[in-house]
């Protein structure tokens, strides 16, 4: 909302230097945020006055441009010139070349004297052109900054001006005038006008504010007016879509003329274009009392007005000139020829008032905020209009607003108010509340008096009646957002001040600290970085392609995920199924940036839409749903687990003097997902694993020991590098991290410890070729029974010596007993078991 | 009687000036020679079996018995002149040696090449824990909640009406079948609710999380990024307690000067509701205040949609953006970067904020 600083005046206190941004200071005290100052002198600056063409003489040049000389008298005849300045003539009497044609001797237009400075900087002085000494300029609006026309220039009598020669144009055109733009909440319709904001300057001030309301003068009673009808047979959530309907008509008008430069500065300075006189008035009285009013051509208008909602396939050519196909819901204004108008929203084109209109019926009506709001949205037509309705505005000021209308039709534009003049519907119940004695202090802090609380809500406009135990409050007709004590309470404490609540710092009971996940997120992601990863986040769009390419393990698998009804860009338009999209994009970015060599990894929900996709309805706000309803809730909101991911391109480290980088390898992906399961204590098993993503011969599936999938890890398909634009051989792994943190041993039963010598043992066994490492291993462990203590593998071997299609896996196996020195013959019998169960299950055989 | 060897005459060990004087010999010897090598053919020379001394302490035997004690006095001591000096060189020399040797094995450090590769944590990610265990040390407990949400928890819930332009100024994603009622949270609120019908009263709750908003990504705005809401729920809390909180927060976040300015503003869920200001006395450009976050005492609807009498429980909450923070905190100028995963931004911060 921008409040031009001479209409506050009207109604408010404001001191004479007052600025917009002084005015700005003392609205965001009561809760307006500061948006914007607007401020014609920032840009525009004098000496610009009234001037007279004396003289003009057309001059056509080579270019086949005419030209006009001019001489434009600037002071008053036979006063002195008062003005000094390189460039300003003594005489009073200025030459001034102009290019524009709309303008004779005679004309009263504005001149921009040597040493002022127009909108984009651009510095008026005398110059020579075309053989003359031009000293100014004749200005039109665009160049003044108060239009967008920049055909012609400003001629002072077209907008029904005729000033005294040597006049401060700026202050007949009202360019001294300022605006502070301040954000209105959506809770506070009322603030969306002059009558509002003069309020709560008041309020801020604790100063006088006088009701422009109360300045009108509107008969209690009208009737023979219009037909009016108000006929919603299917009013939204049982409320009406209109329950009142002023109609008053104005004949006589004179259609030409002009918006007076008052109306039309401060209009500018809120915002809003000037179109016609009745249109800026009735504009103009929506800006002040925050009341909208439309006015039609009353000798368009065919039959009774009815307010109605909307036929199935009914169509409307609005204001706009478009044609738009209405919606049962839609309420409309209508006729007997049909819609006139989307009530609340857009006026038709067909009763529009136009060059022609001498009689006109002016509309002020009250609708409701939710009819309004949804036709708004659903024809995409935000309107200053809807705007205020949707917020709610004050039922009483209607009958006001369309006095005030009359008024100034007949004042500016020559009308005849008709006396008769319709009003029908229903006031609203006025809303009481109780506000118990105290309520505010304790939820506040603040011990408010007696007398603050009466006197904050007086302010208001509220009607305060004392009660036994409190009061009894009314709230005034303009604040629908008024309805229960908590609201009373914000307003008491607003007024009185936020600035006045101490600070006291409550107790909360004793915590149990971080939950055992929450812990173990916090580990994991430290792990990572602290092995040399680095912590990226993308965002969670992806294609449908790149969850069906990392979602599904199997080729040609369609992965099912979520759909964004609107998201920012069509081709990101489902939510990720696994992390690692984004972090190849991240990678991407990384190596066009000249960062081959990296370690990246993200932590984060992925989103699996499960059998049941939320609930076809919502309950209601204000209470608990049944825990029937609160359960299907629950149930619809889809799986969302926390993964982790990582990508690995590149080196393992910079480039150094003596120092050769090591190129990251599947086994490091491999690698860095066991640690991820042995900072957590979980056993992570890796079997050769298919996935789609991988390389099909390099790539590890990883499981719990339950046999769980929970992840993978290894070199990414060589082709889908090569498509991504990927370094080839680049890593990467992705786990369910929630997997594992459910895994993760709830206590860790100690292990004794042998202080007994340590026997170790070498073997080297011949399997055929397929056969993983890792069950060989088993093997040797199982087979070697309780004495061995560990087993590793320490060197794969094929070719000389190998038949073809064989291995040869060389362990170490370390044995140990609790109680005792094993002897040489006890390890070796050990050992021999341990490759017995080998040779049984694989064919096994020592080297 | 006496014994010569070539070229050199076995000194008598009884004749304290031809021993005193084959010591001399070995002691200047010893004490000439350069190197451990060297020294090593000074001791052979000196004490082998074939030296002056040796030879003539193995004279001893064949004295007569009364001499004996003598020329074993003698010989002992002198011996045990030879074999200091012996070892005090050895040291000297095994010293310079080591020094040589340690000497020429000096490298360059400052061409050491890094062979670890440093690792960091994302600001946002540090900067979330941080503010976590302020809370935490406050006795507050951490709760989260799922990132899609139903639209009853992350408006109807909260207060929001269903056609109120309130609901419309979230910006909200909805997820596709619009039947679902299902979205992307626009805040951490939801969890509040969530919070309020799982646990025990009283409630003192922090939700930290990601939440979407349909904003183009640009230097101010981005379509994710990250909350902290606060929820008090107890009995008689006022919103004095909740400037209470929000300036103990604010002081072990920005340090003992920081100040809380609360503003009148509007949200749904909250009645009354203020705009919060931090005054932060290490902002870039000088202490100033700065807008960080709403916050007020939750709405009587809220606490009745988790079935909680308001007639006997009050609450406060509030809410921040991380971003933000990390903006007028660590002197992020440009959103973009905290979400485009440079590395270098990451590496910047390390494992700290």
């Amino acid at each position: 909302m921008r409040i031009p600083l001479s209409w506050l005046r009207e109604f408010a206190e404001v001191p004479a230097g007052a600025t917009a941004e002084d005015v700005m200071e003392e609205l965001v005290k009561v809760g307006f945020e500061e948006e914007d100052v607007h401020r014609p002198t920032d840009a525009l600056q004098g000496p610009v006055v009234v001037g007279q063409v004396l003289s003009l003489v057309k001059e056509p040049q080579t270019n086949g441009k005419t030209i006009n000389w001019c001489q434009v008298r600037v002071v008053p005849e036979g006063a002195e010139q008062t003005l000094t300045g390189e460039g300003i003539d003594p005489s009073g009497v200025q030459g001034i070349i102009c290019g524009a044609h709309n303008f004779v001797e005679g004309d009263k237009v504005v001149v921009t004297l040597p040493g002022a400075v127009l909108p984009g900087d651009f510095r008026i002085s005398a110059r020579k052109t075309y053989g003359h000494l031009s000293a100014g300029m004749i200005a039109s609006v665009r160049e003044l900054g108060i239009g967008e026309d920049h055909d012609g220039i400003l001629v002072l009598s077209r907008i029904g001006l005729d000033p005294e020669i040597g006049t401060d144009a700026m202050e007949l055109l009202g360019l001294y005038d300022q605006a502070a733009e301040i954000n209105v909440t959506p809770d506070r319709g009322y603030a969306f006008s002059i009558r509002g904001a003069a309020r709560e300057y008041a309020h801020a001030t604790g100063t006088t504010f006088t009701d422009p309301a109360s300045k009108v003068q509107a008969p209690e009673v009208l009737s023979g007016g219009y037909g009016v009808k108000l006929n919603d047979d299917t009013p939204i959530y049982g409320k009406p879509g209109c329950d009142r309907f002023v109609a008053r008509t104005v004949r006589g008008v004179d259609p030409s003329r002009p918006t007076p430069p008052w109306m039309a500065s401060r209009l500018r300075l809120a915002g809003i274009r000037s179109i016609s006189l009745p249109v800026d008035i009735s504009n103009y009285v929506m800006l002040e009392l925050g009341q909208p009013t439309h006015c039609y051509d009353l000798d368009k208008l065919s039959g009774d007005i009815v307010v109605r909602r909307a036929a199935a396939g009914e169509k409307i050519t609005t204001l706009d000139d478009k044609e738009r196909t209405l919606d049962p819901e839609d309420l409309l204004i209508t006729d007997d020829s049909g819609a006139i108008g989307i009530a609340g929203v857009m006026g038709g084109a067909a009763t529009e008032v136009g060059g022609t209109t001498s009689n006109i019926l002016v509309e002020a009506a009250h609708f409701d905020d939710v009819s309004i709001g949804r036709s708004r949205r659903r024809h995409k037509l935000p309107s200053e209009a809807s705007k205020r309705f949707e917020r709610g505005v004050d039922w009483h000021v209607a009958g006001i607003a369309a006095q005030r209308v009359v008024d100034l039709l007949v004042e500016l534009a020559g009308g005849t108010a008709d006396e008769a003049g319709t009003d029908v519907g229903t006031a609203p119940e006025t809303v009481t509340i109780d506000l118990p004695a105290g309520f505010a202090a304790a939820r506040i802090g603040i011990d408010f008096t007696e007398e603050q609380i009466v006197t904050s809500l007086a302010d208001l406009g509220a009607a305060v009646d004392k009660v036994d135990g409190g009061w009894t409050v009314t709230a005034p007709s303009w604040r629908h957002d008024l309805e229960t004590k908590e609201d009373l309470t914000e307003e008491i404490a607003r007024l009185v001040g936020y600035d006045k609540i101490p600070a006291t710092l409550p107790v909360a009971p004793p915590g149990r600290g971080l939950t055992r996940v929450q812990q173990q997120r916090r580990r994991l992601i430290q792990s990572l970085a602290d092995a040399g990863l680095t912590e990226v986040l993308s965002y969670p769009f992806v294609s449908k392609a790149a969850n069906d390419t990392f979602g599904v393990a199997e080729q040609g698998g369609d992965r099912p995920a979520l759909k964004l009804a609107n998201p920012i860009s069509e081709e990101q338009g489902f939510l990720r199924t696994s992390i690692l999209p984004g972090l190849i994009e991240v990678a991407k970015r990384n190596h066009s940036r000249g960062f081959r060599d990296l370690a990246i990894f993200e932590s984060g929900q992925v989103f699996l839409p499960g059998e049941t996709m939320g609930t076809e309805s919502i309950p209601p706000l204000g209470a608990k749903p049944a825990d029937e309803v609160l359960d299907a809730l629950y149930d619809g909101v889809p799986d969302q687990p926390f993964h982790v991911a990582a990508v690995l391109t590149g080196h393992d480290s910079p480039a150094a003097a003596a120092h050769a980088p090591r190129v990251w390898d599947w086994a490091d992906a491999l690698d860095i997902a066991r640690l991820a399961g042995d900072v957590l204590g979980v056993d992570l098993v890796a079997s050769q694993g298919t996935h789609q993503a991988f390389h099909p011969g390099r790539a590890a599936k990883l499981s719990l020991r339950t046999g769980e999938t929970v992840g993978y890890a290894g070199e990414l398909h060589p082709k889908l590098l090569a498509a991504s634009d990927m370094p080839a051989r680049s890593v990467a792994l992705e786990l369910n991290a929630d997997a594992l943190f459910e895994a993760a041993p709830d206590v860790i039963v100690a292990r004794h410890i042998s202080t007994f010598p340590v026997a170790t043992q070498d073997v080297a066994l011949v399997v055929p070729a397929e056969v993983p490492a890792d069950d060989v291993l088993d093997a040797l462990r199982e087979g070697a029974g309780e004495l061995l203590e560990d087993v590793a593998l320490f060197d794969v071997y094929a070719g000389k010596g190998i038949e073809d299609g064989k291995k040869s896996l060389a362990f170490g196996l370390r044995f140990r007993a609790a109680d005792r020195t094993l002897t040489a013959d006890e390890a070796s019998a050990a050992r021999e078991g341990a490759v017995a169960l080998a040779a049984e299950r694989f064919g096994a055989f020592q080297r | 009687m006496t014994e010569t060897l070539p070229g050199d005459a076995i000194p008598n060990p009884t004749d304290e000036s031809a021993i005193n004087a084959a010591v001399d010999q070995a002691v200047t010897a010893i004490a000439g020679a350069a190197t451990l090598d060297e020294l090593k053919a000074v001791r052979l020379a000196h004490t082998g079996e074939k030296s002056p001394l040796s030879l003539a302490n193995r004279e001893i035997g064949r004295l007569p018995k009364d001499q004996k004690a003598l020329a074993g006095k003698l010989m002992g001591a002198s011996r045990g002149r030879v074999n200091n000096a012996l070892a005090d060189r050895t040291a000297v020399l095994e010293a310079e040696n080591d020094a040589r040797i340690l000497l020429e094995e000096t490298v360059d450090v400052t061409a050491a090449p890094r062979r670890r590769r440093a690792g960091a944590r994302h600001p946002l990610s540090t900067l979330q824990d941080r503010v976590a265990d302020i809370f935490v040390g406050m006795g507050w407990e951490i709760a989260e909640g799922p990132e899609v949400e139903s639209e009853w928890f992350n408006f109807d819930a909260l207060n929001f009406k269903p056609d109120h332009p309130a609901r419309e100024m979230q910006d909200t994603f909805f997820v596709e079948p619009p039947e679902a009622h299902l979205l992307m949270r626009t805040h951490t609120s939801p969890v509040q609710v969530r919070s309020m019908l799982e646990r025990d009263l009283p409630i003192y709750v922090l939700c930290p999380g990601k939440v979407f908003r349909t904003d183009e990504l640009d230097a101010t705005h981005t379509p994710v990024f990250h909350q902290f809401e606060g929820l008090a729920i107890d009995k008689g809390l006022s919103m004095a307690d909740l400037l209470g909180t929000l300036e103990h927060f604010t002081r072990q976040m920005f340090g003992d000067e920081a100040k809380v300015r609360l503003r009148p503003n509007y949200f749904p869920f909250t009645e009354p509701s203020a705009e919060l200001d931090i005054f932060h006395p290490g902002a870039k450009g000088g202490p100033r205040w700065i807008e960080w976050g709403g916050c007020g005492m939750v709405n009587p609807n809220v606490l009745r949609a988790a079935g909680i009498d308001p007639d006997v429980y009050s609450g406060f909450a509030f809410g921040m953006g991380i971003e933000r923070a990390l903006m007028f905190r660590n002197e992020v100028s440009d959103m973009r970067d905290m979400i485009e995963g440079d590395v270098r931004f990451s590496e910047h911060f390390g494992m700290e904020i």
